[in-house]
């Protein structure tokens, strides 16, 4: 809400520099965004007078213009249409500081040379002067306007009003914040004129067939008004808040709107059929021509002002073309109403209209409105167009509802404030933002003679105020007129029960320390992506598994869907970081995939995928780095797996979207709870990467209970243990697993490590050779070489007939 | 006897080799020289056989004191030069230090996950417990239960992003949460107080990109209720929080503001750390950077989960996150910390 200083000293004094005024309405709740000096650093312009207008020799649209400075007069070259001899106009000389009307760029303004004559200084525009966008016509000054005068700015305040606060969206409204928050009465005063015409009621009729949706509906008429320009103040207030002139009557409807914050609307009473005003809800389909020409197809659950045969506004959002005011308009009727706040949010909404007039409606302003405000632009209108107005207002009223009174305590203000304030005190702020009150008397103390103790209040906030409802909401009034820095600072004193960290945090936690410690980045990365995208990831499917949630109104065809998977953003971000890092590149997100559920909020496991690409060490003097392999992934999945206390079994995995025979699944106590692999390579290309890429991937919610349980305390072995190395041949489809479930089956055996792989010759084709390092130890006793001799040939005996293994000579 | 003479003369001439010798190099060539096989004293005790009886007592006897001798020096002599030796490797046994070491890789945590483990943290110690809520959330919880039903102006605030699912009467109740707040209802719907949680999060809006929006950001909620809690505690916690945070010099301000699901209802700024309060850039010229929103909790969303507004009482807060880091390095676009860029993101 834009407001000028100089409107709001028609209603309170400001006395406070204006910094510090909105420094005040900034700590009550209204953040003023900035103090606009219209005119920015007015210099060298002056109030001059039009004294002689003669044309230019050599242009017909430019005039030559004389005007009086009081010292001096001058003649300058000016193109506007309006010029008028006597006007009194903002006059630059050379060297003002100026908005250049066509580039909008500041310039200091220069004798010139227009069309062969000379001109030293400028009528200015309003735009020219940073009041407004208008440019066309040069400003003209109220006719008080001392000449020769330099010209004084006035300033504007710009606040952000909050939507509980529809009263504060206009000039009166927050000239009693100003008073309230200053100590002052606001000076408001109740227009009157004189009523010359008919009765009213002879005239027009009101129906408010739904009176849910409508409270209160008010007109007036006026017969013979003349429809014309607005004068310049009304003009130029208009402007400095940010609505553009049209006409008088359309001019002073908005005035009043932002003067008391009441839309009002001004009907061209000719043109409404039948003389009836019915307020109803819209037909199905039902069709309006609005004010700015497009046709609008309305709804059942929308509210439109009718006369006996259409609909001719769209209540409380926007007039109609077909009862539109124009250059003919002689008669109008003049609404001003209130109407539900839900029903005129849904209709601008559904309707993508949005009007100042619904902005109000929606946020809730009182039915006790209308009936001051058509006061006032009855008035306006007489005063300024002329006419004569029908005796009375139609006061169509059923919503009337008997003024809210509200208890409030010094206990319930101490409770919510956690200090003490008298309720003397909280009577006087209440008061002083118009609310009206009465001391409660508790008839049990009174019984007891005792009637002065009460420390209660029944309190009647003013009619503006529709947000005061409960006695916290006074209760904030209170605190924010007295200031939120007279509140106490406290510690919250009561100790809590015992509260254990939520698990599935603490786990997360942990992951991402092992992994950033390996070397792993982390990474955010959005959780909305695109069909084409997850589709890159399976190649040969034709739609993602599952299908994942659709956005219904997505920003970009990028964020449509919500992601089923991580990996997709993190191929992306390899695929991103490849163009600009040589060495190894590791990632990791932390983050919920959605995974929709049908009737219910979709599943949202917390996934981990890790994803390394390159080789293990960048070029370095000291040390040879190797491409990362399948094996650089499942190390670390191990490594992490074991920090967690969980052990893991890798099973041959058959993910479309990963690598065949470079990919397993990772299983913990039966549950599947992950993959480890390498991206399918039309995978990894479909992301413009041209190395492999590995992974792995855990469901973390998945896990989560398997990190839960103590495993109990291995005792370290009192006896030597016996060492020895055995290599075999197996055959190459005979698993490292097959191997050492065989091994570890003796249980003397208390550590396997393989340390050798090896194919090609001496080894036959279609066979490998592995060297395990076994550890024999007993719990019992210092072992034998010949107990540890003959394990040894029995778990080769073993080997040999289950998996034909050979020992390597 | 000349084979003692002998043995004299060549202890005398290695005792005086030896304190000569500075390195390991020379004293085991010395060693080699003198006791090894096949040196001069090796030799004479060697040729003892060939010796009287009586001369080769004492000739054997002083040959075998002498090595004992020498032996003794080389043991002190080289301890000597070992010793040396790690105070100063000398000349090829010197290495560059300037070189790089053998690099481990590194990870760090993304900055904003620090700066939510950072503040998880300061509230963790004043009590706060930590959880996590839905992503994707109902209307009831991120609206209405909040105190913003259908059609309320503070919706407009914050642009939905609606998912495509429909009821059967053609509502279309399920949404990516625009707040961590919805979290206060749901933990309030099963753990009645005394209470006290902490709520980091992603929340989503409808929001078009650029330097200072995006789609998708973090916010940490904050929530305590009891009996007896009023806005001084509010203002305490905050404070504190603040204090531990931003520093015990920056100065905080509350002011009034407005949220439909709190009364009253504050908003916390601290005092612009370029310009100190005077009004620069950054902060739009006020002086102050807009933190935090806050509030007492409205007694219709603790009516609405069945606590008793009459009983208890509590205060609510909620903050977005990646301003902090923003605010702290000097970040001037959002959009930086999701795009993944290493060379970004290894900077925190
Ligand atoms: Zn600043």
């Amino acid at each position: 809400m834009k407001v000028p200083v100089s409107w709001l000293k028609e209603y309170v004094s400001i006395d406070l520099p204006l910094k510090k005024l909105a420094e005040r309405l900034t700590m009550a709740g209204s953040e003023v965004k900035g103090i606009q000096e219209a005119g920015g650093s007015w210099k060298n312009i002056f109030v001059g007078q039009i004294v002689d207008i003669k044309p230019h020799p050599n242009a017909d649209r430019l005039s030559l213009v004389t005007v009086d400075l009081a010292t001096e007069q001058l003649t300058v070259v000016c193109g506007a249409p309006n010029l008028k001899l006597g006007d009194k106009v903002a006059f630059a000389r050379v060297g003002a500081e100026l908005i250049d009307g066509h580039s909008g760029q500041r310039v200091i303004l220069k004798p010139a040379r227009i069309r062969g004559v000379d001109s030293g200084g400028m009528v200015c525009s309003e735009k020219e002067l940073a009041i407004s966008d208008r440019h066309e016509d040069i400003m003209v000054l109220p006719p008080e306007a001392p000449v020769g005068a330099r010209l004084t700015r006035s300033a504007i305040l710009d606040l952000d009003i909050t939507p509980n606060r529809p009263d504060l969206l206009s000039v009166i409204g927050i000239a009693r914040e100003i008073a309230a928050l200053t100590g002052q009465k606001p000076t408001i005063a109740e227009a009157t004129y004189e009523e010359k015409g008919a009765a009213i009621e002879k005239k027009i009729s009101v129906e408010i067939v739904d009176t849910d949706l409508c409270p209160r509906y008010c007109c007036s008429l006026i017969n013979g008004i003349k429809i014309g320009d607005s004068p310049e103040w009304l003009k130029s207030r208009l402007s400095a808040c940010g609505l553009r002139p049209i006409n008088n009557i359309v001019d002073i409807t908005n005035y009043v709107m932002l003067e008391y914050g009441q839309p009002l609307h001004a009907f061209d009473y000719d043109r409404i059929r039948g003389k009836r005003i019915i307020v109803r809800r819209a037909s199905a389909a039902e069709t309006i021509v609005s004010l700015e020409g497009a046709q609008r197809v309305l709804d059942g659950d929308m509210l439109v002002i009718a006369d006996m045969e259409r609909a001719i506004a769209i209540a409380g959002v926007m007039g109609g073309a077909n009862s539109e005011v124009d250059q003919e308009t002689s008669s109008i009727l003049l609404e001003s109403a209130n109407f539900n706040p839900a029903s005129i949010h849904y209709t601008s909404h559904r309707l993508r209209l949005a009007s100042e007039a619904a902005m109000r409606f929606e946020r809730g302003i009182s039915p006790e409105l209308p009936l001051p405000a058509i006061k006032r632009a009855t008035q306006l209108i007489l005063e300024l167009a002329g006419g004569k107005v029908a005796q009375g207002i139609v006061d169509a009223y059923p919503g009337k509802k008997q003024p809210k009174a509200i208890l409030l305590s010094q206990n319930r203000v101490r409770a919510v404030l956690g200090v003490d304030i008298s309720i003397n005190q909280v009577a006087r702020v209440l008061t002083s933002l118009g609310c009206s009150w009465t001391p409660e008397m508790i008839d049990e103390l009174e019984d007891f003679g005792l009637e002065e103790v009460s420390e209660e209040i029944l309190v009647y906030p003013p009619y503006w105020r529709s947000d005061l409802n409960l006695d916290v909401d006074l209760i904030e009034e209170v605190a924010r007129i007295i200031g939120y820095d007279r509140i106490p600072v406290a510690m919250l004193a009561h100790p809590l029960p015992q509260q254990d960290p939520e698990p599935s945090i603490t786990l997360k936690q942990r992951v991402s320390q092992s992994l950033t410690g390996y070397g792993f980045q982390e990474v955010i990365t959005y959780s909305l992506t695109s069909l084409e995208v997850l589709k890159r990831l399976w190649p040969e499917s034709n739609s993602p598994e599952p299908m994942p949630l659709r956005v219904a109104n997505p920003m970009t065809i990028d964020q449509e869907y919500l992601r089923t998977t991580l990996r997709a953003n993190l191929l992306e971000a390899v695929a991103n970081n490849r163009r600009h890092e040589e060495g190894g590149i590791r990632l990791f997100e932390l983050g919920r995939v959605f995974l929709p559920r049908p009737g219910d909020l979709p599943d949202e496991p917390e996934v981990l995928c890790a994803v390394l690409s390159g080789s293990s060490l960048g070029k370095s003097w000291s040390a040879e780095g190797k491409p990362f392999d399948f094996f650089d992934a499942k190390g670390a999945v191990e490594s992490l797996l074991s920090q967690l206390g969980v052990t893991a079994d890798f099973e041959v995995g058959n993910d479309k979207g990963l690598r065949p025979g470079s990919q397993a699944i990772i299983v913990v106590a039966g549950d599947r709870l992950g993959v480890v692999g390498q991206f399918h390579p039309r995978v990894s290309q479909a992301f413009d990467i041209s190395g492999p890429v590995y992974l792995f991937e855990l469901n973390l919610t998945a896990l989560l209970p398997h990190t839960l349980s103590h495993k109990g305390y291995q005792p370290i072995a009192r006896y030597p243990a016996i060492v020895r190395d055995i290599a075999i041949i197996v055959d190459v489809g005979v698993t490292h697993r097959q191997v050492t479930k065989v091994i570890k089956g003796f249980s003397l055996v208390k550590q396997v490590t393989l340390f050798d792989v090896y194919s090609g010759k001496p080894v036959p084709t279609g066979r490998k050779s592995l060297a395990y390092r076994l550890t024999f130890q007993s719990p019992s006793h210092t072992l034998t070489d010949e107990e540890a001799d003959r394990v040894q040939q029995q778990i080769l005996d073993r080997l040999s007939t289950e998996l034909g293994a050979t020992l390597r000579g | 006897m000349d084979e003692i003479r002998q043995i004299e003369e060549l202890k005398t001439g290695a005792l005086r080799e030896l304190v000569a010798i500075g390195s390991t190099k020379g004293l085991e060539a010395w060693r080699v020289g003198y006791l090894g096989k096949k040196s001069q004293l090796t030799g004479v005790l060697r040729s003892l056989g060939r010796l009287p009886l009586a001369t080769r007592k004492a000739v054997g006897a002083r040959a075998n004191e002498v090595k004992a001798e020498l032996e003794a020096g080389f043991k002190q002599k080289e301890q000597a030069l070992l010793g040396a030796q790690l105070e100063t490797l000398s000349g090829e046994e010197a290495v560059d230090v300037t070189l790089p070491g053998r690099a481990l890789p590194e990870g760090r945590l993304h900055p904003v996950t620090q700066v939510l483990h950072e503040i998880s943290d300061i509230f963790a110690s004043m009590g706060f417990k930590v959880v996590e809520g839905p992503e994707v959330e109902w209307d009831y919880y991120n609206f209405e239960a909040l105190n913003i039903p259908k059609e309320h102006p503070a919706r407009d605030t914050m642009a939905t992003l609606w998912l495509d699912y429909e009821t059967e009467s053609g509502d279309r109740p399920m949404l990516l949460r625009t707040h961590t707040s919805p979290m206060q209802i749901r933990f309030m719907e099963k753990v009645k107080p005394p209470l006290r949680i902490v709520v980091p999060g992603k929340v989503f809006r409808y929001e078009a990109t650029d330097a200072t929006h995006i789609p998708m950001f973090h916010q940490i909620e904050g929530l305590a209720v009891d009996k007896g809690i009023s806005m001084a505690d509010l203002k305490g916690t905050l404070y504190e929080f603040a204090r531990r945070f931003f520093g015990p010099d920056r100065q905080v301000r509350f002011r009034c503001d407005y949220f439909p699901f709190v009364e009253p209802g504050v908003e916390m700024a601290i005092e612009c750390a370029v310009c100190k309060g005077a009004g620069c850039r950054l902060c739009g010229g006020s002086g102050w950077i807009e933190i935090l929103g806050a509030g007492m909790v409205h007694p219709k969303v603790l009516e609405r989960v069945e606590i008793d507004p009459g009983i208890y009482s509590g205060f609510a807060f909620g903050m977005g996150i990646e301003r902090i880091p923003m605010l702290r390095y000097g970040v001037d676009d959002i959009r930086l910390f999701y795009t993944s860029d290493l060379r970004f993101l290894r900077q925190f």
